[in-house]
């Protein structure tokens, strides 16, 4: 113990050290231009719920066109001024902006940056042991190019002409020509500044995240002990670097085309009586660039949520996540892959046919991994002993929509089957139940699993079991009856269906109806979240260190971990975070600080083998401590 | 309709109304209900019940809505490879929603079979190495039938058009479609060239190009059923898409590169008609690529005519040249004895001898 307190005060003393002259943080240096990775998650989280109201408040108001063509919404005039049109109703181009700021905030600031920043930031360093991330300053600029991309995307939201409006996938020359439509005037040009921006924030976070994982693990976390969140941020962080610079030189590029008369996308276009001199450009190009972003994307916004998932459901299953080994084989094969299938959201844009084939044969490769994945959650809660935090009832959804809207990947992947299925309601089916709800709810599940190590207080469960239920029932109303409405032919952003012709517009007014209903009752039940979160925070019952009987380091710091996260030493690690109701053992979780040699009732006989390296794994300590101290 | 909200309302008032019920309980007698020992409280066994009641409200709520749904489907597929697609689509349909539903169903019931207990302890069961490879295979044997027919009929989908084919050109604009025939000469498309598209010859037909003299236009689609017919797609100013939902046709029309899609529509407008009973049923084209405030309403409507009612409406219709003379100006010297063919100096319009003439080259 002696060796833990002088320990302990000489990372105090280098401390002083190291900030050289340096007084006790400020309020600004604590909370607002902090370095500590815990400030920083949180902030990223604040902003990532922010965002989702506005996100989903867009919807909202698109979702009443959609249910409700005739409803007179005079009444949100004063909020949207011009943008009610003189009949009482939505714009049309404004509906347009509405559906495009809702995907691009949904997709890049809410389940991007607020999903993998919160968490990426969290827990790296408590569930690897570090003090922090490898680089605090980085992080801190992070954050704050993520702020700056998303004042400049909100202000968007204000300006005159409208935010961007030609969907979030923007293809030019839609969004390349300001005559076009107003919202690829300054809106655009505000979209592509903040989304560059969005890039930096990523990457420098991205860099972090690679740096820290490989640098800074504790004495014996060797990767094969690393818990499965930590194996998927790993992942996220390389998709994200490898891709997001491709979508920056896509943004750079339309920028040439937009502003400096270049023509990379723009070829033989005559607009509003006028032959534009552009030629030789390749719209398709641009798509090409930006799916290879894109698909990659889905899965950064899905990875962490599945990483999360895996941590959630074995600790409340009092049991070990079936198949770790198999679990991060097929997170490595989802990302390999995740490169090598964009195409399949091209099968009809008149690409080469072969290259058709092509991707479709790699793109239903890509589903067996995920299959695997939740063949494997599924045995984990088999046999189980299944506690239902809010976070547990979380993940569990999480599992049931990731496979609802898994399986039609597996007809849209079928480029015969996409011929007649692309841009329908079956595709918006499809990606809000695996991507948007499925992702949505692994930021839940970690809100509710890890808000005892983020602000030392409990939610309150029981408005978590209200919450769950709601958007649980909530979501496969909204989204299940989209396919019908995609196999009846609607395609998506449509403003109506009156053009569908032979009465098209009645066949699903209902449905459409229901959805919106259904859309606006799930929405609201998000205030219940957003009380008891806020609530919480500030009166919320004290929380214990390790309120989950959890395995992994994050339980070993204090209630309110201080900078640097553990007091005094960092523990080593002997075992792998899934020790759960060993046979043999007293207690029903074993965490991964304590050493085989101090539960020989429990060992395995090939963890026997294991108690010989500890002396080894406890000598590390010294050059540990020596790699913080430079 | 509104029951069916009024429905809705009451699941969500029930779930709300139960859980404070039962979350007042729980406040009253805190410390005692609760396991020291667990996180587990005494909602554990409601949630455990509602994935259960999940599963039969879901299962029933699924299996209506689909019914209830199911008429407002597309009809059957009138063209040929249509019908390939949509039965591949049910049975593709049918083999993922048997795993949709086994695998919920697991997940489900498995959560309610296993909720906590004090007198059990969970099995410790890291792994089984033959159960994931049965698991890896299993999808991975399904998944290659399935994407190989899938191959198979997209090579023969997107294989070259039959040289007989009828051509038309579709030409997307913000927000409408142009359509061009080859005409009734040559079955030859002209050039086009967007530096020419003005008020009149809003395509931009190259009349210095003989294949574009017999050219005609039209603001309907008429296509001869049991013919093969190849789309040739253009777009002017932004991306846009041709959608053909009963012909199951899907192509982006995209400025400075031309696509094409060809089919062939096997069932005619009349014979649809009698097979929906509606009286007033038309075939359509759609815009499905996002390309501004009219995309929604960017549609035409399509003819599927009998083939010897396609010739007669062919045949009625005038070349552009000949509705247009002014535009014989462009025409090259050396073909505008050609090109005059065309304009009704004399009112008389095309007659079959010189169809015959003009066919022969
Ligand atoms: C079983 C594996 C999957 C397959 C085979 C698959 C296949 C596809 C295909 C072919 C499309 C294009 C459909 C079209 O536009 O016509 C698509 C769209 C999409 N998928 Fe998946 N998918 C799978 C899993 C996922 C996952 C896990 C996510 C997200 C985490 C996801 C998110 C999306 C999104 C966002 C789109 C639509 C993008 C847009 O057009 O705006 N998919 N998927
Ligand atoms: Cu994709
Ligand atoms: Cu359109």
């Amino acid at each position: 113990m002696s060796t833990a307190i002088s320990h302990a005060e000489e990372v105090h003393t280098h401390a002083h050290d190291h900030e050289h002259e340096h007084h006790e943080p400020n309020f600004i240096q604590k909370y607002i231009f902090s370095e500590d990775h815990k400030t920083i998650a949180k902030q990223y989280l604040i902003m990532g719920i922010l965002w989702a109201f506005v996100g989903g408040s867009l919807s909202i108001m698109f979702r009443l066109q959609l249910g409700f063509p005739d409803m007179q919404l005079e009444w949100l005039r004063p909020i949207l001024g011009s943008w009610i049109d003189e009949s009482g109703k939505i714009d049309k181009e404004f509906y347009l902006a509405l559906v495009t700021m809702h995907g691009t905030i949904m997709v890049f600031f809410v389940l991007t940056a607020g999903l993998s920043g919160t968490f990426s930031n969290f827990l790296i360093p408590l569930q690897i042991g570090a003090r922090d991330m490898a680089s605090g300053f980085i992080n801190m600029l992070s954050f704050w190019f993520f702020f700056l991309s998303s004042a400049i995307m909100f202000s968007s939201l204000f300006i005159e002409t409208g935010p961007a409006s030609g969907g979030w996938v923007i293809y030019p020359p839609l969004s390349a020509l300001p005559q076009a439509m107003p919202g690829s005037g300054l809106g655009m040009t505000l979209w592509l500044t903040s989304m560059a921006f969005f890039i930096v924030s990523s990457l420098m976070g991205g860099i972090n995240y690679i740096c820290t994982i490989i640098n800074l693990r504790t004495r014996g976390m060797t990767f094969t002990k690393m818990p499965l969140t930590i194996w998927s941020f790993f992942f996220t962080a390389i998709l994200g670097l490898l891709s997001f610079p491709v979508l920056l030189s896509a943004a750079l590029l339309l920028i040439f085309d937009r502003s400096f008369g270049t023509s990379f996308y723009l070829s033989e276009i005559y607009i509003q009586g006028q032959a534009l001199p552009n030629v030789g450009g390749s719209a398709i190009l641009y798509q090409h660039l930006f799916w290879f972003l894109g698909h990659p994307e889905v899965y950064i916004v899905l990875l962490p949520a599945l990483g999360m998932t895996s941590e959630i459901i074995a600790t409340n299953a009092r049991k070990p996540i079936f198949g770790y080994r198999a679990m991060i084989g097929s997170l490595m094969g989802i990302t390999v892959l995740a490169f090598i299938v964009w195409a399949h959201h091209m099968f009809v844009t008149g690409m080469n046919p072969f290259l058709g084939s092509v991707f479709m044969f790699l793109t239903l490769i890509i589903a067996v991994p995920s299959a695997v994945k939740a063949f494997n959650y599924i045995t984990t809660l088999w046999k189980g002993n299944l506690i239902f935090t809010p976070a547990m009832l979380f993940s569990i959804g999480l599992v049931s929509l990731f496979i609802s809207g898994g399986v039609t990947g597996i007809i849209l992947g079928n480029s015969a089957l996409d011929i007649n299925l692309h841009d329908t309601y079956f595709v918006v089916a499809h990606f809000h139940l695996v991507m948007g709800s499925a992702s949505f709810f692994g930021l839940m599940a970690g809100v509710y699993h890890w808000f005892p190590k983020m602000f030392g207080r409990m939610m309150n469960s029981t408005l978590g079991y209200i919450h769950f239920w709601a958007t649980f029932v909530g979501v496969y109303a909204v989204f299940f009856p989209m396919h019908y409405t995609g196999i009846a032919g609607f395609p998506r952003r449509y403003y109506s269906f009156t053009a569908l012709g032979n009465d098209g517009q009645n066949a699903f007014t209902d449905l459409n109806q229901f959805i919106t209903v259904a859309a606006i009752l799930t929405f609201s039940s998000q205030a219940i979240f957003f009380f008891n979160f806020v609530y919480s925070i500030f009166k919320g019952k004290k929380a214990t260190e390790n309120p989950w009987n959890s395995n992994t380091l994050e339980w070993t710091t204090p209630v309110n971990p201080g900078h640097g996260n553990w007091p005094g030493e960092i523990p080593a690690v002997y075992r792998w975070p899934y020790d759960y109701s060993k046979p043999g053992a007293e207690s029903d979780f074993i965490p991964q600080h304590i050493p085989f040699s101090a539960t020989p009732e429990s060992n395995l006989p090939e963890e026997n083998e294991e108690i010989a390296k500890e002396k080894a794994i406890e000598s590390l300590l010294a050059a540990q401590n020596e790699s913080y101290n430079r | 309709m509104n029951y069916l909200i009024g429905l809705l309302s009451i699941v969500f008032f029930i779930l709300a109304i139960s859980v404070i019920v039962k979350s007042m309980k729980i406040n009253k007698n805190l410390s005692e209900a609760e396991d020291p020992n667990s996180a587990a409280d005494s909602s554990n066994n409601i949630n455990a019940y509602g994935m259960l009641a999940f599963w039969f409200f879901g299962t029933v709520a699924g299996v209506w809505s689909f019914n209830a749904s199911a008429p407002d489907f597309l009809p059957e597929a009138a063209s040929a490879h249509g019908v390939t697609t949509d039965k591949m689509f049910w049975i593709s349909m049918s083999v993922v929603t048997l795993a949709f539903f086994i695998t919920n169903t697991l997940l489900l019931f498995f959560a309610y079979r296993y909720r906590y207990s004090k007198n059990r302890k969970a099995t410790f069961y890291p792994v089984n190495h033959k159960l994931e490879l049965i698991w890896t295979v299993i999808p991975a044997v399904v998944m290659a039938i399935l994407v190989f027919s899938g191959w198979r009929t997209w090579r023969d989908i997107t294989s070259q058009a039959p040289s007989d084919a009828v051509v038309i050109e579709i030409t997307g604009h913000q927000f409408g479609w142009y359509v061009r025939y080859a005409g009734n000469d040559d079955n030859q498309l002209g050039n086009y060239n967007y530096k020419l598209i003005d008020e009149t010859n809003n395509i931009g037909i190259d009349f210095t190009d003989k294949n574009s003299f017999d050219d005609f236009t039209a603001t309907e689609l008429h296509l001869p059923k049991g013919k093969p017919v190849l789309l040739k797609i253009h777009a002017q100013d932004v991306l846009h898409s041709v959608y053909l939902p009963f012909h199951r046709v899907k192509m982006d029309a995209v400025p400075g590169m031309p696509t094409k899609f060809w089919f062939t529509p096997t069932i005619s407008t009349d014979e649809m008609r009698a097979k929906l009973g509606k009286k007033d049923f038309n075939f359509k084209l759609n815009c499905t690529e996002v390309c501004g405030r009219g995309h929604f309403g960017m549609a035409i409507t399509v003819f599927v005519d009998e083939p010897a009612d396609y010739k007669k409406w062919c045949a009625e219709q005038k070349p552009f040249l000949a509705t247009n003379p002014a535009y014989l100006a462009k025409v090259p010297e050396n073909l505008k004895a050609k090109a005059a063919k065309y304009i009704p100096a004399e009112p008389i319009s095309v007659d079959s001898t010189a169809t015959e003439a003009v066919s022969v080259n």
